[in-house]
């Protein structure tokens, strides 16, 4: 037994710090206040990435991991693994940026998760949005009105989606639209709709509370019309498997999400034990009920912080030996979720008006921090899988 | 691990799992037995035994004699530099040996619970398992090489799962027998470790902590002042696990230089009163008060002889057993409230379909999977012989305070029936509020 990062990946960890030190820190403020601003130093950096990638197991920035056959029964470290520790290391940079560097949307992760060869082949240099959400459906994504109506070789899409990362700044973005909205979720499918498709527009760009320099847009399609090749996975109905297959990819890209959080975690306790280096020591040795009220709380923290981190890579390390880790995403999810929540408020609050102000990064982290316990799936929606799940029920019995 | 024999013609990369595989053609497999190490204890059992030390009514043990002048220490355990989470073969066949006697400890736990001790029957099974094996090193009449805290943690969590009061009253001993692999001099070594491989093994017992509020490891008030050749020890220790039936305790004490250390003192020194201690919960271990008036133990009976040891390390293996502790316990609560949740109807359905429940069921798990995950790491790092201060203290701080919010919802999820004590979850809340005060019992 090892839980210890394996020496394979500190490469990558040095590398991704560095990039977040030196690339994403110094601009971090910059995107911050000038929101919508189109961060121009991510696409050197992401050619450099699309270098490395081709040449890596995993790919950095934390889209497309598709899993890879293990079969000779030998534990391994892989692809979900790297991801992870490349992710939290670069939201220890800063956790919007990340979101925005070309090339690494979620919707590369839905490609590459159930397109076949010729879409892989033919979007594998897409920067692909997700677009899910609508007005009225976030959570309950099978409740989606979006619709695709077959006409020919083409697909007809109709409605309005929301929440949509980078969904103006990448050339594609992956749709979820239903064919026949009375047969419900097996009817659900996803199209590349490429950007410049008459009848697809970006009509807002929202103004957010944090991660403002990843750009969020709401885009309608109106009569707009997809190649049928564009539609990934099956156009059959098949009501026995339902949603699963869709529902897939959150598996995979759960524990990536909880790596988000745990770098941000990870920046705003080092910085805030720096900030309060001389007033605290901490020996990691007089009991808890010894020690002041704010050593006693950055004990805490860390330990929340070090058991969020750790379930996210036995999340990554179940993924990449093919057991199933449906369970375990969730547990990572929810645990990485909250807890960075509360840990970046509670770190605004151990430095008081100087870590509520713009001098410093951690309202900033505090104001960011709140969307990775929404997005990717609400703490309350991960709740409600991981009860499911060890209280066998369905979805109509445990609502 | 290591073998002394191996008679099996088949080499697997498991040599124990090869060694019990030869066994088992023998014996048979019903329950209990896939671990029988009898045998194993047949041949191995050290033979300085018979002419080991005597538990004497003397004032003091003293440790004389002319051993090599250096103490056997088990080597760190080797890893590969993957991640990894899963216990090797060894490990998964002594947690299902362990598993099946833990169900036996989870019918028996409400009766030992009243009664205040465990009877003699389940001690008696419990010693046919011969853990001490899995503990000792070849050269001591054991089987073991390297470190194995890890399967060591596992062996207490899945102890704890059949009850966490009988969990540490079973592995009282254990912990001794650790503590003087790990800390003691080659003479304490060839003097101690073989009683623990007898038929009928020693009892002995840490006490570390004392009765005052706000209890630290690190501030004792237990003294021991060096005088001649003897150390006087005088102050109180509680929450001893099986004190009245110790041959001998390691105590904790400052010494004049403020160092912390710990003493090796007999049952039946002179100024040495154990009295039984009803406390809150724990009732299976049989806690109880120590009080030293002048007691005088030899200066050879510091553990670890005049060096002494890192005392802040050695805290830091008991910790690693309550961690395992806890883990174990709060595993229990998630299994019974699972069950306990889908069949408990009201307002005409199970109480599971609600979310106010669902929800505690599933807060339950992540933070028992955040205590576990911090349990093993600092483990791990501890088998591999890296510094786990830091883990350790972490681990610790979140078992304790999730463990008892887990012990808590689990009575809370049973509403009035939790409150009972025809209901384990009661016994579960008692038990787990010692895991963030007690240092004592437990060392790995």
């Amino acid at each position: 037994m090892n839980l210890e990062i394996p020496k394979k990946y500190k490469g990558i960890q040095n590398f991704a710090t560095i990039a977040a030190k030196t690339i994403f820190r110094p601009v971090s403020r910059k995107y911050d206040v000038g929101e919508h601003e189109y961060p121009v130093e991510l696409d050197l950096f992401a050619a450099g990435l699309n270098g490395m990638n081709d040449g890596s197991e995993g790919s950095l920035g934390g889209a497309a991991t598709k899993r890879e056959d293990v079969s000779d029964g030998q534990v391994r470290n892989g692809a979900n693994m790297a991801n992870c520790i490349n992710i939290q290391a670069m939201c220890y940079g800063d956790v919007g940026l990340l979101l925005s560097i070309p090339g690494q949307g979620l919707g590369n992760s839905a490609i590459s998760a159930v397109a076949n060869p010729e879409q892989l082949k033919r979007f594998s240099k897409s920067w692909a949005a997700m677009a899910i959400t609508e007005p009225n459906c976030g959570s309950d994504s099978s409740a989606i009105t979006t619709s695709a109506r077959k006409e020919g070789d083409f697909y007809v899409l109709n409605g309005e989606k929301i929440y949509v990362t980078s969904g103006e700044r990448a050339n594609a973005v992956v749709v979820w639209a239903t064919l026949d909205k009375a047969i419900g979720k097996a009817a659900i499918k996803s199209f590349v709709v490429e950007k410049g498709t008459p009848g697809m527009e970006v009509v807002r760009l929202e103004k957010k509370m944090g991660i403002r320099a990843s750009d969020t847009a709401a885009i309608v399609f109106t009569e707009c019309k997809v190649p049928a090749e564009n539609l990934l996975g099956s156009p059959d109905i098949d009501i026995k498997k339902g949603f699963g297959g869709v529902m897939e990819t959150f598996d995979n890209t759960r524990p990536f999400v909880a790596s988000m959080a745990n770098g941000v975690a990870e920046a705003a306790l080092e910085r805030t034990k720096q900030l309060l280096e001389d007033k605290i020591n901490l020996d990691y040795r007089t009991p808890i009920n010894n020690v002041k009220s704010v050593e006693a709380d950055l004990y805490r923290l860390e330990a929340e912080y070090e058991a969020a981190r750790l379930l996210t890579l036995k999340a990554a390390w179940m993924a990449d030996n093919r057991k199933p880790n449906s369970l375990d995403a969730s547990i990572c999810k929810a645990k990485a979720g909250r807890i960075t929540n509360q840990l970046t408020l509670k770190c605004v609050d151990l430095c008081s008006s100087l870590g509520y102000s713009y001098k410093e990064l951690i309202e900033k982290w505090a104001r960011d921090s709140k969307i990775l316990d929404i997005f990717e799936g609400t703490q309350q929606i991960q709740q409600l899988i991981i009860a499911r799940r060890l209280l066998n029920k369905s979805s109509s019995e445990l609502k | 691990m290591a073998q002394k024999e191996n008679k099996s013609k088949k080499e697997t990369k498991y040599p124990l799992a090869a060694y019990f595989e030869y066994y088992n053609q023998f014996l048979d497999s019903s329950i209990g037995k896939a671990l029988n190490l009898r045998k194993i204890s047949e041949r191995f059992v050290y033979e300085g035994t018979k002419n080991g030390i005597k538990i004497s009514n003397a004032a003091s043990k003293v440790f004389k004699g002319s051993g090599n002048g250096k103490a056997v220490r088990l080597d760190p355990g080797t890893n590969s530099d993957l991640f990894d989470l899963s216990y090797n073969e060894d490990q998964l066949m002594i947690q299902q040996t362990i598993e099946q006697f833990a169900v036996k400890m989870r019918n028996a736990a409400e009766k030992i619970d009243d009664a205040f001790s465990i009877n003699e029957e389940l001690w008696n099974d419990f010693n046919e398992l011969q853990l001490s094996f899995l503990q000792v090193p070849e050269s001591l009449g054991g089987i073991m090489k390297d470190k194995s805290t890890v399967t060591q943690m596992m062996m207490v969590e899945t102890l704890a799962h059949g009850d966490l009061g009988q969990a540490l009253a079973f592995f009282t001993r254990h912990s001794v027998l650790n503590a003087i692999i790990n800390w003691g001099t080659d003479i304490q070594q060839t003097d101690l470790v073989p009683e623990f491989l007898q038929e009928q093994p020693v009892m002995a017992s840490i006490a570390i902590n004392e009765p005052t509020p706000l209890f630290s490891p690190y501030e004792l008030s237990t003294t021991a002042e060096k005088e001649g050749t003897e150390y006087i020890l005088n102050g109180k220790k509680n929450m001893v696990p099986l004190g009245e039936t110790c041959s001998y305790f390691l105590v904790a004490g400052k010494t004049k230089n403020n160092t912390n250390q710990l003493f090796i003192v007999n049952k039946e020194s002179k100024g040495l009163t154990v009295t039984l201690e009803r406390s809150m919960g724990l009732n299976a271990a049989q806690l109880c008060e120590l009080n030293f008036e002048n007691v005088k133990v030899h200066e050879t009976a510091i553990l670890g002889g005049n060096d002494g040891i890192n005392y802040n390390e050695f805290i830091n293996y008991c910790k690693l057993g309550w961690c395992a502790l806890a883990v174990g316990c709060c595993q229990a609560v998630l299994d019974y409230v699972i069950p306990y949740a889908n069949d408990r109807f009201a307002f005409g359905e199970p109480i599971s379909h609600r979310q106010a429940v669902a929800f505690m069921i599933a807060d339950i798990k992540i933070e028992l999977e955040s205590m576990r995950i911090l349990t093993q790491r600092a483990v791990s790092k501890a088998e591999q012989g890296l510094d786990f201060e830091k883990e350790v203290y972490l681990a610790h701080l979140l078992c304790s305070e999730k463990g008892m919010q887990i012990g808590s919802n689990g009575i809370q999820l049973l509403g009035g029936h939790g409150f009972i004590r025809d209901f384990p979850v009661e016994r579960w809340y008692r038990d787990l509020r010692a895991v963030s005060i007690a240092v004592n019992g437990l060392h790995l």
